[in-house]
């Protein structure tokens, strides 16, 4: 049974404690086999949740005691409540505000050129051959490293940060639409053509359906690198968001509060992929039935 | 709509030809397929038949010849080809327009015995389930001529069986040309009203089936007819060397 559990789970590691957390075995689980899925749920999810809970358990003991010093690792329990006083006095709220609206805007502004490219590329002869060669050069660049020579062309301020978001979000986003829509089985393109679809009724309907599911992917590792370029985005000359809230506790030795933005970076990233997730099985219920059967 | 002429062909081809590089794969081929007429085209693989069906379907644009169909043409391909994201009655009703669709797309599924199954997804189902749907697909355009690319290829001989049953009730029921391709010979001379042998791109057989339907492998004149056209296909009979 063991085995089996670990099957579940072991298809989608970023996505593991989502599965877990959304109490389903996982995206790929056998969804059609109900009396093995509740066997696999009740069993297991206890056993999988022993060691983080021991883990829980044995940081905060170190912390009470005094083995884990309170500047270098403050306990579970103070970290809480720290979050607590923080979101009761409303700062808490201000930096993450700051935050998800530069990964907003970031991923907004990437993500629809990414779209906008990746469909010119795909689609189009001439639009492979003229756009696809720099991206497929740029991308070869971290963007991360890119920072010196942002701060160059535009400064310091929020464009930093949002651009950082942007170029991260753009290449996953680029890339699998593209593949997406290269991928395309192009008998299905033909049958469609002789159902006497034209041209724009075959982007509706075989196209954009069939490069999905690529997208969805896309979409989700970019969200990944946007959580990612704001954290390095926000450690450069910022007076809000919740990396600068990091830094600044930093500066003050406030461990807590440190490991506080931590904490709200690890679950934004979290719900953020639960959202996408849910969002992804109501678009292509198609797509998990063949999965199912 | 009236009644169309017998003798009014529904499809007339002149001059098809096709050449990937030297290799010339059609070679003039001309064809005229009579309103309602089934039409077999039998060839070794690499003969052409598949070539010339998709020249005449419109799906090659680099193939040259004069092709002139009246009326709707509707092609069902050896693969499903059923849109994985759209279910069933969806994958039917693709690309239809107007008030009636519903119904007539229930009355395509109705007639491949699927009724039941509109709402399913293409995965869902069986590789014959799925062909029947390909061919509900193209019944509910009312095509005075259909186009089939090895429609039963890929399915299990008993299944292959049932959808050639299935093929000629239709047929009857509808009254549509057709153009069957094949290397199956039993197939053909169970379906077609003409066989014709395509050999290096060009037809070198054109034989009309004087059967009386139903028809049935074990009928007088049946063996004759299939091993002409196995002679012409270059099959020799068993224990004889070629």
């Amino acid at each position: 049974m063991s085995g089996a559990a670990l099957t579940a789970t072991s298809t989608v590691s970023p996505a593991a404690t989502a599965a877990v957390a959304d109490g389903r075995p996982g995206g790929a689980g056998p969804v059609g086999r109900p009396a093995q899925a509740r066997a696999r749920r009740s069993l297991p999810s206890w056993r999988r949740a022993v060691s983080p809970v021991a883990l829980l358990l044995a940081w905060e003991l170190a912390g009470r005691s005094g083995v884990l010093a309170e500047e270098k690792l403050p306990a579970p329990s103070t970290v809480l409540t720290t979050g607590a006083r923080l979101a009761g006095d409303g700062s808490l709220w201000v930096h993450l505000g700051d935050s998800l609206t530069r990964a907003g805007t970031g991923l907004v502004l990437g993500g629809t050129a990414a779209v906008l490219l990746g469909a010119i590329a795909g689609l189009l002869r001439l639009g492979d051959d003229l756009v696809d060669p720099p991206v497929q050069m740029a991308r070869m660049l971290p963007h991360l490293a890119l920072v010196p020579l942002l701060i160059i062309w535009v400064g310091i301020g929020e464009s930093l940060k949002i651009s950082l978001v942007a170029l991260g979000a753009f290449f996953p986003i680029y890339l699998n639409l593209y593949a997406g829509i290269r991928g395309i089985d192009q008998r299905l393109v033909e049958a469609a053509r002789t159902c006497g679809l034209g041209q724009l009724a075959r982007l509706r309907h075989v196209v954009l359906p069939g490069a999905l599911p690529s997208l969805f992917l896309g979409l989700r590792l970019a969200i990944a690198a946007a959580w990612l370029s704001l954290v390095v985005g926000e450690q450069v000359a910022t007076d809000n968001g919740v990396g600068f809230m990091i830094m600044e506790a930093r500066e003050f030795s406030q461990t807590d509060v440190v490991v506080l933005g931590l904490l709200v970076y690890a679950v934004l990233g979290l719900l953020s992929d639960l959202a996408l997730r849910f969002a992804e099985r109501r678009a292509l219920v198609w797509h998990t039935g063949l999965r199912a059967t | 709509m009236t009644e169309p002429a017998v003798t009014a062909p529904v499809l007339t081809a002149r001059g098809m030809r096709r050449a990937y590089g030297d290799a010339v794969v059609l070679d003039g081929v001309d064809l005229t397929i009579a309103a309602g007429e089934v039409v077999a085209l039998l060839g070794v693989s690499g003969s052409g038949k598949s070539t010339l069906l998709r020249a005449l379907a419109g799906l090659d644009p680099e193939s040259g010849g004069q092709v002139q169909v009246r009326g709707r043409t509707a092609v069902v391909f050896q693969e499903h080809r059923l849109l994985p994201w759209k279910r069933v009655a969806d994958n039917v009703a693709l690309g239809l327009s107007g008030r009636d669709v519903r119904a007539r797309v229930a009355a395509a599924l109705a007639e491949v015995d699927l009724a039941q199954r509109g709402r399913a997804w293409p995965a869902q189902l069986s590789g014959g389930q799925s062909q029947r749907v390909a061919v509900a697909r193209a019944l509910v355009r009312e095509p005075e001529l259909l186009l089939l690319d090895e429609p039963f290829g890929a399915l299990d001989a008993l299944t292959r069986l049932k959808m050639q049953d299935l093929l000629r009730r239709l047929r009857d029921e509808h009254g549509f040309a057709a153009l069957l391709v094949t290397h199956d010979v039993d197939e053909a001379l169970l379906l077609a009203d003409r066989t014709l042998v395509i050999d290096q791109g060009r037809i070198v057989q054109d034989t009309v089936v004087r059967l009386a339907h139903p028809r049935d492998p074990v009928q007088p004149g049946f063996g004759r007819l299939r091993r002409d056209l196995l002679d012409r296909l270059g099959v020799a009979p068993a224990g004889v060397p070629a």
